[in-house]
């Protein structure tokens, strides 16, 4: 395995489980990444993170309950790790250590 | 569509998601792309939902979605099949009576089946040799007149060929030809007769026969040209000579040899032994004057063969030659000629039609053939999913233990499909070995089959023979299979009664009946077929064909072989005539009486004044013909009772001095026969007539009154070499001639009854085999009956009812259907037939019980007859 490392969009999916806490599944995943980063995101993309998510021990995920809707398919839920959370919040003291050294001024420039 | 379907997804995107897709990660992938899919639905629309489905499904395709395991079980198969082959060759070892019912069953189907193969790859193989073979056609005529039912001949008219040369486009090539090109080669003082067709200069245009020598595309121009077989030319030339360019005498006319060709491939249905050009037979027809030679009508002896350039479809040529034919057909009242375009290809196996100008063996025997052979092997199949059913109930066990160390209900299928595969190949080798034995005999069937077919055995056979084992294993083996393969472990293993287990074997008794109904067919159809066959034998012509041997002229003159034959004492009765009457073939000419309107067609033969009396032709009135000189016109006839019946001239008496209309030759009938069979029996009597011209009289008729007639004959040919000693001395006993023009009959029943005995083999063999095998297992049962105080016969009977009652089933089948088939299938349009009689329909039927009588028989009174002290002892 490739270690522990997170990518933007790994880490941009992993946030999004989240932010959705009890509903994070794959298309309600792929829509509020959608709408947060107006960008298109393919369901494939996101499975195949969520797919690598689990084999890095990042998420967890459990089957829902059958409902009607989807051909009565269920749905499979993720929720992050702890492991998923310490990595959430390294990355974020990474980043946080980075924007303390940056001057003042460059940013204004936006 | 339907609504429902309008919410679902792409039916075969979901099997292939399923097929490939890991089971953890299958449902809820699906889920999404379900959800996706109502989305699209909505915003995208049905059409588009499906396609972003379909393309979905494929992009998911992606190494941590496929099932791992794949190769793992492959691997696991393949070692399986080491175990499944070893455990198979053992079950078969075991039980020696029923593997050996099963092999010698499924060998003796399998063996007509392979020779049915072997003779439709033959066939099919028929006239490929030829370029571009696909787009070669020939016109063939649908002839009727007035409200007739249509007669379909393989030949066309001359102008129907030329018409399609001058107005048809789309043609790469056509050819007209001419049966019939017949003569004496003669070269010094060699002479050599010889057969061959007229054909046009574009011949080696359409067909693709090897021209050894000679320019093809000028070959067949020049009037008088000959192209002679490599044979051919063999047996003209002396060895050395170059026949390139030589001149020969063919019917006192001086013939150039323009080319060389290779003699006709064997598997060609156009077989010749030279070309002459159709140059020469239009100069012949013009010096005799015939204007008929462009005629409509003239259309019995001609053949055109196209070859359509690239692109063009048959429907095109078909319209235009539709064209042509109502032109045509608007010059005459009563006639109506169609055109048909058939395949080359289809030449062979294609429907029966009149006048063929080569082989044909009919599309209609091959697959009766095919269907009679089909239901053989079914029955030999039958035999082996029954006994494999009945067996099954003691390789439930094995199941058991199989699933419960593991194996899935494909592995157990697959086991019992290879066990059933090796017992056919085990067959087809057996198979094999029968049908070196069958061929020759069925070569021998009829001299036909014997010029057209060769049954030769290529090396790619042995691949369909291998294939068709496979397929046969496979089918024979599936209904076990599924069965075996179905079994729950934990039932078998606890011992759940085997009835329970196997509630559906019902369809053992359904598969018995059903083979014993079809045995039964066929033994009642030979037996039928034969009764026709003696009935046509003996049936009353209404003249006398004893003694009388035909002998053929083959170009000679009348007089001469005449002399020659009256100089024998054991000839009694000499006369001339044109051809041999009753035996099949028939020759027309167009008839009117008083109403010009008003024709039909008149069979006739030219005979001379001894015919009548000879063949004990008894004359209603008037008077027979009168010798007369050769010169003289024709201008009389002898007609029967139909012809003035059809045309209402009156009595007999009124009839005679009036004047018949015949091919635009006014003749007046002198005499009237009784009607008699000139034809088949099977055919009804119409318009016939006797003629008087010297000219057409091929056949000399001469009436044997000796004891001996092997010596007379030796007398008889002796005489003819010594007269003439080019030609083979050409004479047949009519009677003999009769049995061979009865032979299709012959054929039919010698055929169906051996299929009949194959099948009546097969499912007595079967039959055994259920026997045994309930003896077996009820053996305990019998025992214990007997020692409670059953008689022997009672335990006999207690056995064998069910099983005479699954006769007496099929046989209540069976009768009925025979008849209703013979009555009015297949002897519906005979006119003269033998009735079926209590005798054909029974003798089947009794045939049937007896052995089966016997089989069971003798299994039952074997079970009754066994100590019970022997068998309930080891428990």
């Amino acid at each position: 395995m490739k270690g522990t490392n997170l990518g933007e969009f790994e880490e941009v999916v992993l946030l999004t489980i989240a932010t959705l806490m009890t509903e994070a599944y794959s298309v309600a995943i792929c829509d509020e990444i959608e709408r947060i980063t107006d960008r298109k995101v393919k369901l494939g993309v996101v499975h195949s993170v969520l797919n690598r998510l689990e084999e890095k021990g990042f998420v967890n995920s459990q089957l829902g309950e059958a409902t009607k809707v989807r051909g009565g398919r269920r749905k499979r839920f993720f929720e992050v790790t702890h492991a998923g959370k310490a990595t959430l919040q390294k990355v974020k003291s990474q980043r946080d250590e980075l924007w303390n050294l940056i001057p003042e001024f460059n940013l204004k420039m936006i | 569509m339907s609504n429902k379907s309008a919410h679902q997804p792409p039916r075969w995107a979901d099997r292939f998601l399923e097929w490939y897709c890991r089971s953890e990660i299958l449902e809820d992938l699906q889920g999404d792309l379900y959800e996706h899919f109502e989305r699209n639905t909505i915003s995208k629309g049905k059409r588009k939902a499906r396609q972003i489905y379909w393309l979905d499904v494929l992009k998911f395709f992606r190494p941590y979605t496929i099932k791992k395991f794949k190769i793992v079980n492959n691997i696991t198969s393949f070692i399986m099949f080491k175990n499944y082959f070893k455990t198979s060759v053992r079950s078969i070892a075991r039980n020696k009576l029923f593997s050996a019912i099963n092999v010698f069953g499924l060998a003796v189907g399998m063996s007509v089946c392979l020779l049915m193969i072997t003779l439709f790859m033959e066939v099919r193989s028929y006239d490929r040799f030829h370029k571009d073979a696909d787009r070669i056609y020939r016109i063939n005529n649908i002839y009727q007149s007035l409200d007739e039912d249509p007669n379909y001949f393989a030949s066309t008219s001359i102008i129907a060929g030329k018409r399609l040369q001058e107005e048809v486009p789309g043609i790469e090539a056509s050819v007209i030809m001419r049966r019939n090109f017949v003569g004496d080669a003669t070269l010094g003082d060699k002479i050599i007769p010889i057969s061959g067709i007229y054909a046009s200069d574009d011949f080696f245009d359409v067909f693709s026969f090897k021209v050894l020598q000679g320019n093809p595309s000028t070959a067949l121009i020049e009037p008088y040209s000959v192209v002679l077989t490599d044979e051919t030319a063999a047996k003209i030339f002396d060895a050395g000579v170059d026949p390139l360019n030589q001149i020969i005498k063919i019917k006192d006319k001086d013939f150039k040899v323009t080319a060389i060709v290779e003699k006709p491939p064997f598997n060609s249905h156009l077989k010749f032994q030279s070309l002459a050009s159709f140059a020469t037979h239009e100069s012949e027809e013009s010096q005799r004057e015939n204007s008929n030679i462009m005629g409509w009508t003239n259309m019995w002896m001609n053949y055109c063969y196209m070859k359509l350039a690239e692109g063009t479809t048959v429907k095109q040529v078909n319209e235009r030659l539709a064209k042509i034919s109502e032109e045509e057909n608007q010059k005459f009242d009563r006639i109506n000629i169609q055109f048909a375009l058939q395949p080359i290809l289809n030449i062979m196996t294609g429907p029966d039609l009149s006048n063929q100008i080569g082989d044909s063996i009919g599309g209609e025997g091959l697959w009766v053939f095919a269907l009679l052979v089909f239901v053989v092997i079914l029955s030999a199949g039958f035999n082996y999913t029954n006994l494999s059913i009945a067996r099954s109930l003691r390789r439930a066990k094995e199941v058991g233990v199989r699933k419960v160390v593991g194996a899935t209900k494909g592995q157990i299928f697959s086991q019992f499909i290879i066990e059933a595969c090796i017992i056919s190949i085990f067959s087809l080798v057996l198979a094999y070995g029968l049908l070196l034995v069958l061929k020759p005999y069925f070569l021998n069937l009829a001299p036909e089959i014997q010029q057209t077919l060769h049954l030769d055995i290529e090396p790619k056979l042995f691949i369909y023979f291998f294939l068709f084992a496979l397929l046969v294993g496979l089918l024979a083996g599936l209904f076990p299979a599924i069965l075996l393969s179905k079994l729950k472990a934990a039932q078998v293993m606890k011992g759940v009664s085997n009835t329970k287990l196997f509630s559906k074997i019902n369809l053992r008794k359904v598969l018995l009946v059903i083979q014993f109904t079809l045995s039964l067919v066929f033994i009642i159809s030979a037996s039928i077929a034969f009764k026709q066959y003696k009935y046509a034998l003996a049936f009353d012509l209404g003249y006398k064909t004893e003694n009388v041997l035909n002998i053929e002229l083959q170009g000679n003159d009348v007089d001469q072989v005449k002399s020659l034959y009256e100089a024998i004492p054991e000839v009694s009765e000499i006369s001339e005539s044109s051809h041999m009457l009753s035996v099949g073939s028939r020759w027309g000419s167009d008839i009117k009486y008083e109403d010009p309107m008003d024709s039909t067609s008149l069979w006739y033969a030219s005979i001379d004044e001894n015919y009548i009396p000879m063949m004990k032709h008894k004359l209603l009135a008037g008077n027979n013909f009168e010798a007369r000189p050769l010169q003289k016109e024709e201008g009389e006839i002898i007609v029967n009772e139909a012809t003035i019946k059809r045309f209402n001239v009156g009595t007999p008496d009124e009839a005679i001095g009036k004047y018949l209309n015949v091919d635009d030759k006014k003749l007046r009938i002198i005499g009237v026969i009784e009607d008699f069979h000139y034809a088949k029996i099977s055919d009804g009597i119409e318009c016939f007539g006797f003629r008087y011209d010297p000219i057409e009289l091929y056949n000399i008729n001469l009436k044997i009154a000796s004891t001996d007639l092997i010596g007379t004959m030796k007398k008889l040919e002796s005489a003819w070499i010594d007269f003439d000693p080019v030609h083979e001395f050409k004479a047949t006993f009519y009677d003999d001639r009769l049995q061979e023009a009865y032979a299709d009959y012959s054929v039919m029943f010698t055929l169906v009854g051996f299929l009949a005995f194959l099948t009546m083999t097969i499912a007595s063999l079967g039959l055994l085999g259920m026997a045994v095998y309930t003896a077996e297992t009820r053996v305990k049962e019998i025992s214990i009956r007997k020692v409670l105080g059953a008689t022997e016969g009672s335990l006999v009977t207690l056995l064998a009812k069910g099983f005479m009652w699954l006769l007496v089933i099929s046989a209540a089948i069976a009768v009925p259907l025979a008849y209703y088939f013979f009555d009015s299938v297949i002897l519906q349009d005979a006119v003269n037939r033998a009735n079926i009689g209590a005798l054909e329909l029974l003798g089947g039927v009794l045939i049937i019980f007896t052995i089966g009588f016997i089989t069971i028989g003798s299994q039952t009174w074997k079970a009754a007859k066994a100590n019970p002290a022997e068998t309930l002892r080891n428990e």
